[in-house]
Parts: C-alpha cells; sequence; structure tokens
C-alpha cells in the first residue's frame, strides 16, 4: 500500500469533519472491500478515518413497523440478531450469505451501501424493502440513493448513520453465485408489502435495479408461475469470464421465482 | 508511525507502527509469530485467520493500527502448558492436515464456529469455511475434525 | 510395536509443530542482515525489450540492487533448462529453449521477470520496481494452441516459425489404420483436457545467502526435489561446483508438481546475495505464483477407436497438441508424450495404438507436471472413449469395460504402450466400487431427483497408472539416545516423516517416537531425487526397509561382540538380539553401549550401528481403481452437485490407512475442480491470464466437495519389496472423466452425449439448451 496517515475520530461530526476538510480522505468501516482496494493500489488516500470508536452506529432495534440498523452494524450481527430474524429473516438470511465468516465478523452494512459494489447483496435487499438511508445530514430513500456503479447519492464527505427498514410482510433473496469470487452472478430479492411487491435485482447489471414488470404481475398474484414468461432484456446486463449477459438474464427470472417461492413459505 | 498497545496471545505488546503495515505483517514480523501464513493477495484464502476480540477475523485485510486495545489470539497462543486445544488435537486425530499451510488459519476458523454452533452439522461445516480455502485434504478430514473438535470443546466446557 | 507398524492408522509426527504454528516454510526463514527482493514482471505477453533504465530505481533510498538480464549474461550465469530433448516431424533435433533467469531481449509471457529489485524493505523493493522504465516493444501474441498452430500465427520463437514445438508419436500406424479399416465400429472422440492452475496454498519463497570467506552458497527454498534445486544451480545457473550449494528444504505448503522444478528466483536471490554481501529474501504473493508457477495439462486430443460390434476395442489412434506455453519447463515436453502415451491401455487389453503429439509454443505460462502428469489425460481419454462406445454400442459403461478389462491370469501383462502391469484385478475393483457406490440404485435415484425437478447421474471412470523411478538411498544412524532416518525424497504434506518412521520402528522393533526422518538438506543427505511421480513409498519406502535391515546386520555383529557370542548364533526379534541361551540386549542399549569407545570391537566407531542402503527400483510400479461419481444438475441454472463419491483402490501393500486416504480426497477435489470448476482463460488478442487470483479462478472450498467414500483393496506389487504400489497422484487420475461421465449421464435423457471440462453452470446450461434445440 502507499503510506497514509490515519485517524480514529470520537464522533460523528468529528468524522464528518475531518473528511469535509480533507483531501482524499477515506471512511474506513469495516474495511473488507477498501483495506484489498489500497493493496492492490487501486486506491491511494491520503487519511483514513476509521470509524471504530463510533460505537453507538453498532445498534440494531426495531420499534412498530420499522426495522432500524445502525451503519456499523457487522454483518454478523444482522445475521444473528434476534430482532432481525424475528421482524426480516429474509435480511438476516441474506447478511449470513455475504462474502465468509471472517468478512462477516467485520464487514458493516455502511460500509457495502456507501460502497454500491454492482456485486454486493445489500443494495438489492434496501431498494426491494424500501429502505431509508439516514445520514449525518438528511434522510434519503433507497430508490434515490443508488445511482450508478459505485456510486450513491452521498454527498462526498456524507456519512450513513443507520437504515430504517420498513418489515415486510413477506421476503426473501435468491443468489446464484460465482463460483471464485462468491460474489452475486446475479440475486434478487423478493419483498411484499401492504402497498405491493417490490422486486431488485443485484450482479446482474451496473448497478442494483427494479423489476417493475415482476412487481406489477406479483401483486396480483404472489405466486412464482405469475413471472416465469417476464425476462429482463440481456441488453445492458454484465457479460464476463464467467457468466453471459444472456445467461444472467436467464437466471434473473429463475432467482425471481425461487425468491417468490421462499417468500411464500415464510408468510 | 503510531503507538500501539494491545495484547497478543495473552501478552502485552507495544509497538510503533506505520498506519499501513499490516496485522499479518506485524504478526509475521514485528512478533516473529510466523505461525499464521499469507496465500492469497484477494483476502479470500483463509491463511491468515486470527481472533481479534474474541471472533475470527482475516490479518491480512487489517491494518495494525486497527488492532490498537485489542486482545489478538493467533495459532501460537491456543495451546496450554503442552497440552494441545481440543480443536488442535481433532486435526491431529483425524488427519485434517496434510501440507499445514491453510492449517493455522483452518482451526482458528472453525474454533470461532464451534463457539457459535456448539454441534455443527457437516453441512455447517463446509459453508462456515467458504474463506478457508485447503488444496491438500479434499476438506474430508477437516469436516471429521472440526465436528469432533466442536464435540470436545462443549465437554470441556 | 504393532500399533505403529504397517498398516496402523499412526497419527502424524508433523502436527505438533504444523498445528501450533512452529511450521518453517521458507517465508518464515529469516537470517540477519536480509534484504527483500520483488521481481519485475513483464505486462506483455510478447515484446522486444528496447532498453531498460534503472537510474530512478537505483535512486531510491534503501535500495540495494536492480540488476536485469544483461547484469546475468555479464555475470556468465545461466538458463533453466529443458531436460527433454525434443524432435521434429522429420526426427531432426529441435531447439529447447529454457527459462532465462531475467528475460533480456525479449518477453515471451506474460510474468516473464525482468528485473530483480533488492531494497532494505520489501515495500522499498515494491517502490522501486515501480520506477523501472523499460521500454518494450510489443509484438503480436499467441494465446492458445488453436491460434498458435493456426496460419500466419506469430512465432513465439523465431527458430520456430510455426510454433510446432516436437512431433512425438509412439506405437503402430499401420497396425491401427487396418484395424480400424476392420472395425464394425468406428467411435471418434475430440477431447479438451483444459489447462489448470496447481495453486498450492503456499506461494513459493526463497531465501539465499552467501559466505564469501567459502565461497558457499546457502539456499532456503520451497521445493519437491532439494537435490535437483542444487543440480540445477551448479551444473546450470550459477555454474559453481556442487559442493558449493546447499540447498535447505523446510516444510513445503503443497507442491503437486509445480515445485519439482528449479526456478530462476533461487538462482537471482543467491546471486543477489553474493553481489550485495547480504542474504536476500523473495517471497512470491498469489499473483505472481498463477503467472510464474507452472501451469498443467492444456491439451486437446482426438480420439479415433475401433471396436467390434459386441464392444471389443481393437484399435486407438490419439493425435494431441499439447499447449508448453512460452518456454519448454524441465519436464514440460514428456507429460503429453511419453507419460500420457505409456498410459493409452490403460486397464484395457488393447491391441493396437498409434499415438502423436506436437507440442505447441504459446505466449503463455508454461506447463509442465501437475499431479498425475501424463497419466490423468491418458485416463480421461479412455475412460470417456469408453462411455461414448457403450452409448453408441448399445452397452452398459460396466459391461463394455468388463469385456475389455486385462484379466488377473494375463498378470504380468505386456502393453501395446511400454508398461508391464505386475499385478491387478481391475474387475473386482469395479465390482466392488459398484456395489459401494448402489449403482444399481441409480435409476431409482434418478426417478426421485426427476421428480424433485433435478437432473441426476452416475459415472464411472476405471484406471490404472504408472508409479515410482529409479533409486534412493536411505541412512539411518543413531544418535542423541534416538534414531534417525535421512532419506532424499521431499513431503510437501503427504507424511513421510510418519510413514517411514513407522516402516523403520517396525522393522527394527523400536518405539516409533524414538525415530526421526530427516529430509531436505541436501549437506546431510548426499544424493536425492526429490518427490514426483508418487514415488516416495515404494522408492523411498524399500531404501528405509533395506537401511533398517543393513542396521540389523551390524547390529548382529556388535551385539555377538558384546555378547562374547558367534555372530551366527545372534538372532534378532523384535528389537532385541539374542543368543540361543537366552542373553541379550535391546538394539536401543545397544546403541547406547556404542558410545562408550570400551565397548566397541577393533576397527569401529560410535557409527557401528549406522547404515546407509540403497533401492533401485526395477519396474515401475501401477495402482489402480475405480472411480464412481454422482451427481445432480440444476436445469434451471446448469448447476451440478456432486452428490455422492466412491472409490475402491489397489495401492497394494498400505503403510498408513489415514494418509492413503488423505491422499485420495485431496486427488479428488482437484479432479473435480477440474471437471467442474477450474478454468484458465487468457485473453485471445492481449494473452493476459484473465484468471490471476482466486476472484476468477475458482478454486473448489468445502462447500463445493461431498465426503469421500473410500476403500483399499490392494494386491501387494510383485515387484516391490514392500508390496507398496504409490498413491499420491492416483484421485485425480480417475477423478475427471467419473465426473463427467456422471454429467452427460445426467443429461443424457435430453440428448447430450458430450461437454468439455469444465463443466461450469453456464456451460451446462447451454448445452441443455442446445439439445433441447436441437431436439
Amino acid at each position: 500500500m502507499h503510506p497514509f496517515d490515519y485517524i480514529q475520530p470520537g464522533s460523528v461530526a468529528e468524522a464528518v469533519g475531518l473528511m469535509r476538510d480533507t483531501a482524499d480522505a477515506r471512511f474506513l468501516a469495516g474495511g473488507m472491500t477498501l483495506i484489498p482496494v489500497m493493496k492492490q493500489r487501486l486506491a491511494a488516500p491520503s487519511l483514513l478515518i476509521d470509524l471504530a470508536r463510533l460505537a453507538e452506529l453498532r445498534a440494531i432495534s426495531a420499534k412498530g413497523g420499522t426495522l432500524t440498523i445502525g451503519a456499523l452494524a457487522r454483518h454478523a450481527a444482522v445475521a444473528e440478531s434476534p430482532v432481525v430474524q424475528a421482524r426480516i429473516p429474509a435480511l438476516a438470511s441474506l447478511a449470513a450469505g455475504i462474502g465468509d465468516a471472517q468478512v462477516r465478523n467485520r464487514g458493516t452494512i455502511g460500509g457495502s451501501l456507501a460502497n454500491n459494489d454492482p456485486v454486493a447483496d445489500y443494495p438489492a435487499a434496501m431498494l426491494a424493502l424500501g429502505a431509508r438511508i439516514r445520514t449525518d445530514r438528511r434522510c434519503i430513500d433507497a430508490d434515490a440513493f443508488f445511482t450508478g456503479m459505485f456510486a450513491t447519492a452521498l454527498e462526498p464527505d456524507e456519512m450513513i448513520i443507520q437504515v430504517e427498514v420498513p418489515v415486510p410482510e413477506a421476503a426473501a433473496y435468491q443468489k446464484f453465485e460465482q463460483p471464485a469470487s462468491h460474489y452475486a452472478v446475479a440475486g434478487v430479492m423478493v419483498a411484499k408489502a401492504a402497498d405491493g411487491v417490490r422486486v431488485a435485482v443485484t450482479g446482474a447489471g451496473s448497478g442494483v435495479f427494479r423489476m417493475p414488470a415482476m412487481e406489477a404481475a406479483l401483486a396480483d398474484d404472489f405466486t412464482p408461475a405469475a413471472i416465469t414468461g417476464i425476462a429482463v432484456p440481456a441488453d445492458g446486463l454484465n457479460a464476463d469470464l464467467h457468466a453471459s449477459a444472456e445467461y444472467r438474464a436467464h437466471l434473473v427470472t429463475v432467482l425471481a421465482g425461487r425468491a417468490v417461492a421462499a417468500a411464500m413459505g415464510r408468510s | 508511525m503510531i503507538a500501539i498497545a494491545l495484547t497478543v496471545n495473552g501478552k502485552p505488546v507495544a509497538a510503533e507502527v506505520e498506519p499501513r503495515r499490516l496485522l499479518v505483517d506485524f504478526l509475521r514480523d514485528e512478533l516473529g509469530l510466523t505461525g499464521t501464513h499469507i496465500g492469497c493477495d484477494t483476502s479470500q484464502c483463509g491463511a491468515c485467520v486470527v481472533h481479534m476480540d474474541g471472533v475470527s477475523v482475516k490479518s491480512c485485510s487489517l491494518l495494525a493500527v486497527q488492532a490498537d486495545g485489542s486482545q489478538v489470539t493467533t495459532i501460537e497462543g491456543l495451546a496450554s502448558d503442552g497440552d494441545l486445544h481440543p480443536m488442535q488435537a481433532a486435526f491431529r486425530e483425524h488427519h485434517g492436515l496434510q501440507c499445514g499451510f491453510c492449517t493455522p488459519g483452518m482451526v482458528m476458523s472453525a474454533i470461532d464456529l464451534a463457539a457459535r454452533v456448539p454441534e455443527p452439522s457437516p453441512a455447517d461445516v463446509r459453508e462456515w469455511l467458504s474463506g478457508n480455502f485447503c488444496r491438500c485434504t479434499g476438506y474430508h478430514n477437516i469436516v471429521q475434525a472440526v465436528m469432533a473438535g466442536a464435540r470436545a470443546m462443549s465437554t470441556d466446557g | 510395536m504393532q500399533r505403529f507398524g504397517l498398516g496402523q492408522p499412526v497419527r502424524r509426527s508433523e502436527d505438533p509443530r504444523l498445528l501450533t504454528g512452529r511450521g518453517r516454510y521458507a517465508a518464515d526463514v529469516r537470517l540477519p542482515g536480509e534484504a527483500r527482493a520483488v521481481v519485475l514482471r513483464s505486462p506483455h505477453a510478447h515484446a522486444r525489450i528496447r532498453a531498460i533504465d534503472t537510474t530512478r530505481a537505483l535512486a531510491m533510498p534503501g535500495v540495494l540492487a536492480v540488476l536485469t538480464g544483461a547484469d546475468v549474461a555479464a555475470d556468465g550465469l545461466g538458463e533453466v533448462p529443458c531436460s527433454i530433448r525434443v524432435n521434429g516431424r522429420d526426427g531432426q533435433r529441435m531447439p529447447r529453449p529454457g527459462r532465462p533467469l531475467l528475460a533480456a531481449e525479449r518477453v515471451r509471457y506474460v510474468g516473464d521477470g525482468v528485473a530483480l529489485v533488492v531494497a532494505e524493505t520489501l515495500a522499498t523493493a515494491v517502490d522501486a520496481a515501480e520506477r523501472i522504465d523499460v521500454d518494450y516493444d510489443p509484438l503480436p501474441a499467441v494465446a492458445t494452441i488453436e491460434a498458435a498452430v493456426a496460419d500466419g500465427a506469430p512465432p513465439v520463437w523465431d527458430a520456430v516459425p510455426d510454433n510446432r514445438a516436437f512431433f512425438w508419436q509412439r506405437g503402430d500406424g499401420d497396425a491401427v489404420a487396418a484395424a480400424l479399416a476392420g472395425a464394425d465400429r468406428i467411435v471418434s472422440l475430440a477431447l479438451a483436457n483444459n489447462r489448470v492452475v496447481p495453486c498450492a496454498m503456499e506461494p513459493r519463497a526463497a531465501v539465499g545467502a552467501f559466505d564469501a570467506a567459502t565461497g558457499r552458497y546457502t539456499l532456503y527454498t520451497s521445493s519437491q526435489s532439494p537435490h535437483g534445486v542444487k543440480k540445477g544451480l551448479s551444473a546450470h545457473t550459477l555454474n559453481v561446483p556442487e559442493e558449493m550449494v546447499h540447498v535447505i528444504v523446510g516444510d513445503v505448503g503443497g507442491g503437486f508438481g509445480t515445485k519439482i522444478f528449479h526456478y530462476p528466483e533461487e538462482a537471482l536471490v543467491l546471486w543477489a546475495a553474493r553481489r550485495i554481501g547480504r542474504p536476500v529474501k523473495w517471497v512470491g504473493d498469489r499473483s505472481e505464483a498463477f503467472l510464474a508457477d507452472t501451469h498443467g495439462r492444456d491439451q486437446r486430443n482426438r480420439l479415433t477407436a475401433g471396436f467390434t460390434a459386441d464392444g471389443r476395442l481393437l484399435a486407438l489412434k490419439v493425435e494431441s497438441f499439447a499447449n508448453m506455453g512460452a518456454y519448454l519447463n524441465c519436464f514440460g515436453p514428456a507429460i503429453p508424450t511419453e507419460m500420457t502415451g505409456c498410459m493409452l491401455s490403460g486397464v484395457y487389453a488393447l491391441p493396437a495404438l498409434h499415438a502423436v503429439c506436437e507440442g505447441v509454443y504459446t505466449n503463455t505460462t508454461p506447463v509442465d507436471a501437475y499431479r498425475g502428469a501424463g497419466r490423468p489425460e491418458a485416463s480421461y481419454m479412455l475412460e470417456r472413449l469408453m462411455d461414448a462406445a457403450a452409448r453408441e454400442l448399445g452397452l452398459t459403461p460396466d459391461a463394455i469395460r468388463r469385456l475389455n478389462f486385462i484379466t488377473p491370469d494375463r498378470m504380468p501383462y505386456r502393453t501395446v504402450t511400454g508398461p508391464v502391469y505386475d499385478s491387478g484385478d481391475f474387475g473386482r475393483r469395479l465390482d466392488a466400487a459398484l456395489a459401494k457406490a448402489d449403482w444399481a440404485g441409480a435409476a431409482g435415484r434418478k426417478r426421485e431427483a426427476a421428480a424433485r425437478g433435478s437432473l441426476r447421474g452416475i459415472g464411472l471412470s476405471s484406471y490404472v497408472e504408472i508409479c515410482g523411478f529409479q533409486g534412493e538411498d536411505a541412512t539411518i544412524r543413531f544418535a542423541d539416545g534416538g534414531i534417525e532416518v535421512l532419506v532424499g525424497t521431499q513431503s510437501t504434506g503427504q507424511g513421510h516423516e510418519t510413514a517411514y518412521a513407522q516402516i523403520v520402528a517396525e522393522t527394527l522393533g523400536v518405539p516409533f517416537d524414538a525415530v526421526t526422518v530427516v529430509q531436505g538438506d541436501t549437506d546431510r543427505i548426499r544424493t536425492g531425487l526429490g518427490t514426483s511421480g508418487s514415488r516416495s513409498l515404494p522408492v523411498g519406502g524399500p531404501a528405509v526397509k533395506r537401511a533398517a535391515e543393513a542396521v540389523i546386520a551390524r547390529g548382529r555383529g556388535f551385539a555377538a561382540h558384546l555378547l562374547q557370542a558367534d555372530a551366527g548364533e545372534v538372532r534378532f526379534a523384535e528389537g532385541r538380539f539374542e543368543t540361543a541361551g537366552g542373553r541379550g540386549i535391546d538394539l536401543m542399549a545397544l546403541a547406547e553401549a556404542a558410545t562408550d569407545p570400551a565397548n566397541l570391537p577393533p576397527g569401529e566407531t560410535v557409527a557401528v550401528l549406522d547404515a546407509t542402503a540403497r533401492f533401485d527400483l526395477e519396474a515401475s510400479t501401477f495402482p489402480n481403481g475405480c472411480h464412481v461419481c454422482e451427481v445432480e444438475v440444476d436445469p434451471e441454472t446448469g448447476r451440478v452437485t456432486v452428490v455422492r463419491y466412491t472409490v475402491v483402490d489397489d495401492f497394494g501393500t498400505v503403510v498408513n490407512p489415514l494418509l492413503l486416504a488423505g491422499q485420495v480426497h485431496g486427488g479428488i477435489a482437484q479432479g473435480i475442480g477440474q471437471a467442474l470448476m477450474e478454468f484458465t482463460a487468457y485473453d485471445p488478442d492481449s494473452a493476459q491470464l484473465l484468471t490471476a487470483s482466486f476472484v476468477d479462478y475458482a478454486l473448489p472450498r468445502a462447500a463445493d466437495l461431498p465426503a469421500f467414500d473410500i476403500a483399499f483393496d490392494g494386491i501387494p506389487c510383485t515387484t516391490n519389496p514392500l508390496g507398496i504400489k504409490g498413491a499420491g497422484e492416483a484421485g485425480t487420475i480417475g477423478a475427471c472423466p467419473a465426473v463427467i461421465n456422471a454429467v452427460i449421464d445426467a443429461l443424457a435423457p435430453l440428448g447430450v452425449t458430450h461437454i468439455d471440462m469444465p463443466a461450469t453452470p453456464e456451460a451446462v446450461w447451454r448445452t441443455i439448451r442446445a439439445a433441447k434445440t436441437a431436439a
């Protein structure tokens, strides 16, 4: 790695201030993306602002119909939380499938969302569940949060504090993993709420996206059969060594159907 | 340089490190604890797994400065008074290692699983070990060893 | 004693240190004052080097040396040669370009070393390497066999304009042609044996030191062959007398063939150490390992076989291309030729064979031995052929094999391919494996799976392979109250320290814990051929046994002296020398007595009991067996899951069944990996290695594999004093065809008759779609 400065601020305000006032600074949450990227010399921040001391951002709680997860909650904590397991088991299950055990012991939901990797899992969950991302200065709806490949609506010095997730009636996530990286070749989260159905796809495109045609069909008839004929066009989907765009498009429909079946099993 | 103070295998350690110093390099080079290994450069293989504050982590993906104030346990810190830890003993009993290079990380990872799931099934073990690569054993004996080690750990209480 | 003797599942002596972090791998070696080295590698697959400017790198504080190919030449260092002579189509001698220590005028694959940077710290060396300015003139590159043999393809070597590195053939072309002409049925098959990256978990590392006072070089390295490295350094790369080179190998984190060879970095660190007057350490990282360590397999095979209508194999023609990579590596040309060709009869009484192989240069990492080294390629061809023929002739996979097996009454059997099999009952192994795998119940399991929407299939392979070569010395000496066994093989995880100790403990009747095995030090062990070709137990085993027997012979004389009896009267049993009258002395007490000069016979020293013996293999050994693989295919995603895996093996005498099963498990895992997951992709234009990390190269994890059901049922090898056949590679040799035959069986209801390795999810999905479209 290239050399850099390092600091552990004691408050959100201090952290944000450091980010605002330092050129080429990066927040360090779990580090499960940032550190490997820095090791490969693909990123060379001048300052790492380690959020480790902000323990208040690790809390997980539920009140009324909303599950609130602190930005620094680790994937393992979300997966093992009785609160998450009771309210949104699909989210606990998704968290349990991120990376590997050691990645889950360190990686955070805030870090994942701020990074918005097109093959990450959490973006699909937040979009399908219609979550709100609360930062140090405002609240952003998931529909407005994910703006492009590795791009979000966050301002350069803005920090995620927590996510507020409405508890759905039923939800499920199905992912098809690339066998080497274990990232999503395609991953589909389906969530049924009182006001309709949302279907969010990750891994297949340049960022997470919704499937309005599937959502409409499932709102009428929440069964796998309702969507077997609905495909996402292969045009514009990712293509690489591991999966063509055509194969990904096919997987999206398969995984969506399986997610619906799994969600039905839960409701 | 930043001053750090941590506990490694029960002993206090104080050092000055560059922020970019990886925990695995600090353990291996500054502390001479070469039992933790480096097997890849993409944070996947698990040869570098140690325990930090009670959970298994990849030491190749942590900065030494992040370990300030922490309790770190490496493979060298498991055996006590010359007796193997039950998980180490299980690996020996079940021939869960051949070349031994993945073994320290494998054992540290397995102990973390056993702490969470006292009686893991073969499927539990295989899923848990997705971040621990082995090229020698085909994992068959590793799974046996982890299940036996977990049983022994829960018996020990 | 019996608890630790042959056939016992003794727990390993290696384990206490390896389990507690006290293993000593090459990267763990720390020499006082050591500097760190980094190799700058070519980012181009093919380019002329116009100039290398090291000024900026040398100017950095903490940089101790920056060395290039020009410095290599100026200091008179040599290349790492290819050991195999190669000929062309007309029998003419073909060029044998070895691996340069650092490329001087031209780089020929991405990863070709161009400069060595030595600095106080690794970080400084890495930073300095980035400041070396290499002026490359890129040239067109070829990444695959197909591209390299196409008309007008750019040559990797000017001296070989058509990229055909060699032409090899074996067998009787006329006899085969005649047999094919007379055959009832011709079965043709075009197969690809995919290139794989061996990926031992320990990347290579080398630490070199030079003692100016004595002129001696000391190398710590991660290797399967300490003496081979020593020879390579002295005879080729460093050009110094052998006694000036000391190679030390500690623990090695897996080899699988890639670490058999002397590599440039080993010479580079020693040379740099001499130049800067300090030890130099190089530790490869995983990306480097993907580029700079030899790859395996990468053949294309076209089979034409003649059968009678009732399924008897009459003749086999095999035409192959084999990718050598950019340089001819140490044994590279031997793998697809002699090593594949000699086993192309397999377990079958093949009457006639004609095999032709052309080696092909490409701008890729050199290819050489990888677990099995030619024998997996041969068994893949034969076992895919048998299933294809069975389908075409309307026979079951097991029936066609039984019809063609070499039967036990024909042993020893001289194959048309050359080897003489000493023993083997292939039908019995097949029967046992099918029973163990519940082959008969497969149809029912298929129906049950189909009801769940899953396609289930079962496949088998019958294999025989060839192990062992040449010989080994073994020395047993008594020291410090214990017994040392010194032998020139090299463990890279197999557990030789335990297995050899079992042989010695049983033969000498001494406690297992009293025996320590010493390997990996060329000063302490005079000669050795290292470990490859599964040779350690078939060759090292008898050597160690003979040394133990020599100890007993010497002990008899010494005991007779102490007991004041005739040597002829003294018997040895269960660790004790005794006269007929019942007076006696234990071997360990005898060793103790030897430390007092007053006890020694005239002319003897304290080493009175020490003995060295040699064993030279008279014939290779032939492990064999049967693999049965059962898979389920998710037709919607194409994902293949191995749900059951059964093996029955004949390894002859079993020294340690625990270690033996471990070897088979590991081999199966590598075979499943190659069959379903591992592909090595090069960009067709730039010849960049696209699968250069674990992010893209899919190494099997625990959840990708099932448990394995293994049984041993051996016939002692008749040509080996201990009856041992060897087992290190057998798992890889049986696995690939069993897996692919199972996948094809699962897809057969859709009309599928062929799929290539690796049968990745998308490949399977496309195969299913094509079959449905064709239907």
